[in-house]
């Protein structure tokens, strides 16, 4: 194949050892291309919707996820084909970029790859389509802003956003309780968002899983949770009104960088040595309570001698906590942390209102509460269910839920869910495409078309006839002009999604059909595949 | 156009029924697999592991067997799964979880092929195991107030665990021993407190349970075998050579005569430190480290009974039971917390010496003497004793029970039947089967026991048909029986957790249809 002739006839070779590898060219490797980009999409399209069926992975450990969140499934499916890779990574930025809708984007884009394959048969090259597409991605994104709603709420009121964070929970697992869940993620939320910067830093929020007990003992502490318990036994199991002190430097004797040797050759020198040892672990406790701490976090390990001195000392104390707890406990218990003993002062001590260590279940597992901080910007999330796959599931749909929380803190504006954005927009682009001259118009009611096959996923998937109903509720957001039919996927008796309480964020949606769009015209626009064969 | 393969070599991915069938039959296997354990006549397992020496356990308990088997399948590490957190979380009823689990998924795959679509079945076992607790909330019974009737509620619930044990033979001792440990911990669920000292020898009848504290060390030579009205300093320091731990710090010596005086300085502070130690005014010193003979001779001279090398456990229970702190530094003896106890003296069991203390200030710890026939036995019996003190101690904590003996499924399956023939729709077929499933633990506890399970288990369900009936399948004497005159009773919780943990782990396995198997990870040894 790539061989060329010089001008004397001789053939010369272009790739090296080309006979090794694999070549595909032209249109052959656009079909090539997007079989797999379809393949990818059809293994997440059951998946999507409240009706949507989980996954089981095992993974190269014999570990085992079982998960409905696109982005999880992508991530561990160990995918060797180029443009699968390419699948993943959109999910996995959609992901990044607004936390949910990480199938429905994968879907999408397997849909939009599925038309223009069929444009591609009739001719229409490859370029042309991806123009198209690009221009219907535009008329549909304008759309929904069209039709987006403006909802509002605020801190007192946020039922608005508890119902929208119940329609991302229901295609999980943990729909059992998704009102309590949906509540936890919009408290947690709005505990720590910004609303003057309308901006969320979701790393003060912490998720935590303990296996046992049932879903329905989830609970938001305001405070935060270490999985340590005090480092004597005999220390106290609860402190009110605690200041803290934080410190990264360990309660042993001091390491200097630099090598250096203290040489013993009199008895007298052994005798001052041992006094300065002993003195050095009564300054460092003394520092601690000199100071008025009443507790002690430390991010190293404590000699024995230190950790009697303190309990004797009545300074209970926490040892090996990790370094993102010790920060998380440093925001919200607005103190700082402090590197060594010398620089400890009152103003850098963090103030709690409750530290207590609670156990639990009949293993000697114990965690540290720490509660009523100061500065209550930190928020942990405990989850509890009935085994391990159940809390790693919990713990993604929960982060699912902060983020499209956080998304509607950013952006108060909504779309309609269940389908019924799509829809709209694919009656939009339809409208739109006989406006445009050229060959152009094609790809975009493909798009439009493509843009149906997500409600048809959901149909498909509540076990509802995927045609009749699709056709259906388009006539009927046509003929009544208003957008909020969608499908009724949990068998309600509507398809007004006002009525069901399904929403969706604006920007989420947004970004599905950008980003979709971008990795198809991608995909189309390659023409040769050179992979190197098995080595 | 082929597809390409999307995935790596060796991954291999299963879709739609072939994944559902390859699932439901993985876990059916494992719970087919322990079904054989379930009930007072249930049978052991032996397993023999494949590390060296081919250690053999023989048990009953489920989650042991789950734990120690190597499973493949995915579904069915699900189901290995919740029998664990069924044990970490309420001890008893691993098997009884993984078996209902098991029902359920069977029942299940009936429905699928007669073409009822998993979510359905899900929303009905939802109703259905919501009806189920509801159900058992009605019937529980609650005598926390009454402490002498909620003791003999707490021995029944303990019998009825242990029936079910290698101890069934003297599971009214053993109860009485594990009602009292548990008690004393005062509503505490650390299970840390009570030890269990294994020492093979003797019977099980001979086992007991100790008010005091047994540590299992013995005391140092020359040293008194008995103390009376002990004051005791429990620490955690180093007693061999004690070394200068700033950083750096090397003996560098240029003659003998130094070395000579270097040694003597070293000793010297660990006369020092002796003699800091004695002037608490102790007669009895427990170290958590090594006690090397120099200073061990030294107590021995101020007549201090030492112990050396008692692990970790046994100093914080040592603190516990004497109330004493855990020292490690002796510079204020006037402040340190001592602790007491009435005697302390060497006791053989077997052919072996141990400390006993006795008389002790605060009983929140004691410890249990198991004796048997060998060490199989005693493992066996660590186990079952463990479970009951598990479920006692949970028991405690919520004090409602309800009756055994196959009670408590017969009571769900009638509501859920009630409820299955008011519910319109698909889904009273999902809620049927739960309530088939639910009769299938009863069933199984007669045919483990030999019993004809098809009359047993009609005779019973009839029996349920009055309001407020108390039958249960009675396997020692093979019949139909009235629990609560049998005094067959079970904890709340632990029937709530099976219940609750089952249901999630059916419905997890049912929502899945497809399984991506990732290809293992290569070990660097095999090259």
């Amino acid at each position: 194949m790539a061989l060329a002739f010089d001008e004397f006839g001789r053939p010369f070779i272009i790739l090296r050892e080309q006979d090794q590898k694999t070549r595909l060219r032209g249109i052959d490797a656009q079909k090539a291309n997007i079989a797999a980009g379809k393949a990818v999409a059809r293994i997440l399209r059951s998946s999507l919707g409240p009706k949507g069926m989980d996954k089981m992975l095992q993974g190269p450990d014999g570990d085992v996820t079982i998960t409905n969140d696109g982005a999880t499934i992508l991530e561990q499916m160990d995918v060797d084909n180029q443009i699968a890779k390419l699948m993943v990574e959109l999910s996995r930025s959609q992901d990044y970029e607004i936390g949910d809708g990480t199938t429905g984007v994968v879907v999408m884009a397997g849909a939009l790859l599925e038309q223009a394959e069929r444009q591609l048969d009739r001719g229409i090259h490859p370029i042309r389509v991806a123009e198209g597409y690009e221009m219907a991605s535009r008329v549909a994104v304008e759309h929904l802003e069209r039709i987006s709603q403006k909802f509002e709420f605020d801190v007192n009121n946020f039922e608005p956003l508890v119902q929208t964070c119940m329609t991302t929970l229901s295609s999980k697992i943990v729909n059992r309780c998704k009102r309590s869940l949906a509540e936890i993620a919009v408290k947690a939320v709005l505990a720590v968002a910004d609303l003057e910067r309308r901006d969320v830093n979701l790393d003060l929020i912490k998720i935590e899983g303990k296996v046992g007990g049932n879903l329905e003992d989830t609970e938001l502490i305001y405070g935060i949770l270490v999985d340590k318990d005090m480092s004597h036994p005999q220390m106290p199991k609860q402190i009110e009104d605690a200041h803290i002190a934080i410190l990264t430097c360990p309660f042993e004797p001091p390491k200097p960088k630099t090598k250096h040797k203290v040489d013993i050759d009199t008895v007298e020198k052994f005798e001052t040595l041992r006094k300065q040892e002993q003195q050095y672990f009564d300054e460092m406790v003394q520092k601690c309570k000199d100071v008025g701490a009443t507790l002690v976090i430390c991010q190293w390990g404590f000699d024995d001698e230190a950790n009697h001195l303190l309990m004797h000392r009545n300074l209970p104390a926490v040892r090996w906590v990790g370094g993102v707890e010790l920060e998380l406990i440093a925001i919200a218990t607005g103190g700082r942390i402090v590197p060594r003993f010398q620089e400890l002062t009152p103003g850098k001590l963090g103030k709690a209102g409750m530290v207590r260590e609670k156990s639990f279940g009949t293993t000697k597992e114990r965690m540290l509460y720490i509660e009523h901080c100061a500065n209550s910007k930190a928020v942990t999330i405990f989850i509890r269910g009935g085994n391990k796959m159940m809390i790693e599931e919990t713990k993604r749909s929960i982060h699912d839920a902060l983020c499209v929380a956080r998304n509607l803190i950013r952006n108060k504006s909504i779309v309609y869910g269940g389908g019924a954005a799509e829809i709209a927009c694919s009656l939009a682009v339809d409208a739109a495409a006989d406006k445009y001259p050229g060959v152009e118009q094609y790809a975009i009611r493909a798009f439009a078309e493509a843009l149906d096959s997500v409600p048809m996923a959901l149909a498909e998937n509540s076990g509802l006839q995927p045609i009749e109903t699709l056709s259906a509720v388009k006539s009927q957001q046509l003929k009544e002009n208003i957008p909020f039919y969608g499908i009724d996927c949990n068998d309600v008796g509507t398809n007004d999604m006002r009525e069901q309480n399904v929403f969706e964020t604006l920007i989420g949606k947004q970004q599905q059909i950008l980003l979709a769009t971008q990795v198809v015209k991608m995909i189309l626009k390659i023409d040769d595949v050179i992979s190197n064969s098995e080595y | 156009m082929p597809i390409d393969k999307i995935f790596k070599d060796d991954a291999s991915e299963e879709k739609g029924e072939r994944a559902r069938m390859a699932s439901f039959i993985g876990a059916m296997a494992v719970a087919d697999l322990v079904k054989s354990t379930l009930g007072p006549k249930g049978m052991d397992k032996i397993l023999q592991s494949t590390g060296r020496g081919h250690s053999v356990t023989v048990t009953n308990d489920g989650a042991t067997i789950l734990k120690s088997l190597h499973i493949d399948n995915p579904a069915a590490k699900v189901l290995v799964d919740i029998s664990k957190v069924q044990d970490d979380e309420v001890g008893d009823g691993t098997t009884s979880v993984v078996v209902l689990a098991g029902e359920l998924l069977r029942e299940a795959e009936k429905l699928v092929t007669s073409k009822i679509h998993p979510m359905t079945i899900i929303a009905g076992y939802r109703m259905a195991a919501e009806c189920a607790r509801d159900a058992l909330l009605k019937r529980v019974i609650d005598n926390k107030e009454n402490a002498e009737k909620f003791r003999s509620d707490l021995m029944k619930i303990a019998m009825t665990t242990l029936c079910s044990k290698i101890l069934s033979q003297d599971k009214e001792h053993f109860a009485e021993m594990a009602v009292d440990a548990v008690l004393r911990l005062k509503g505490s669920t650390n299970l840390e407190a009570i030890q269990i000292i294994k020492k093979p020898g003797g019977s099980l009848r001979d086992s007991f349970l100790d008010e005091g504290f047994i540590l299992d060390k013995k005391i140092g030579i020359g040293q008194p075998k008995r103390i009376e009205n002990a004051k005791i300093l429990v620490a955690n320091t180093a007693m061999d050579t004690d070394k200068v731990k700033i950083y750096g710090a090397r003996v560098r010596v240029d003659s003998m005569t130094k070395v000579a005086e270097i040694e003597g300085a070293e000793k010297e502070k660990m006369k020092d430190k002796v003699n800091k130690i004695l002037a608490h005014g102790i007669n009895c010193f427990v170290n958590r480290q090594l006690i090397y003979n120099f200073p061990e001779e030294l107590f021995a001279d101020a007549g201090v009974l030492a112990i050396e090398h008692a692990d970790f456990e046994g100093i914080e229970r040592l603190g516990l039971v004497t109330g004493g702190e855990i020292a490690s530094t002796f510079d204020n003896p006037e402040s340190v917390k001592l602790g007491h106890c009435k005697l302390i003296e060497e006791i053989m069991i077997g052919e072996d010496k141990l400390i006993h203390f006795s008389g002790v200030e605060m009983g929140q710890a004691c410890s249990i003497v198991l004796r048997g026939a060998s060490h199989h036995v005693l493992d066996e019996a660590e186990r079952s004793l463990h479970d009951a003190l598990c479920v006692l101690s949970q028991t405690v904590n919520d004090s409602r029970v309800l009756l055994g003996g196959g009670w408590p499924e017969m009571v769900m399956a009638k509501e859920v039947d009630e409820l299955a023939r008011k519910t319109a729709g698909k889904k009273s077929h999902a809620i049927e089967a739960f309530s088939r499933a639910l009769v299938a633990i009863p069933t199984t506890i007669a045919d483990n026991a030999g019993l004809d399970s098809a009359e047993l288990v009609a005779q019973l369900r009839a029996e349920h048909h009055t309001e407020g009936c108390n039958a249960g399948i009675d396997v020692i004497s093979g019949a139909v029986g009235d629990m609560e005159e049998r005094g067959i009773y079970e904890a709340f919780k632990v029937k709530q957790a099976v219940l609750l943990s089952a249901t999630e782990a059916a419905e997890m396995i049912l929502r899945v249809d497809e399984i991506i198997t990732c290809a293992p990870r290569r070990r660097e040894d095999r090259m």
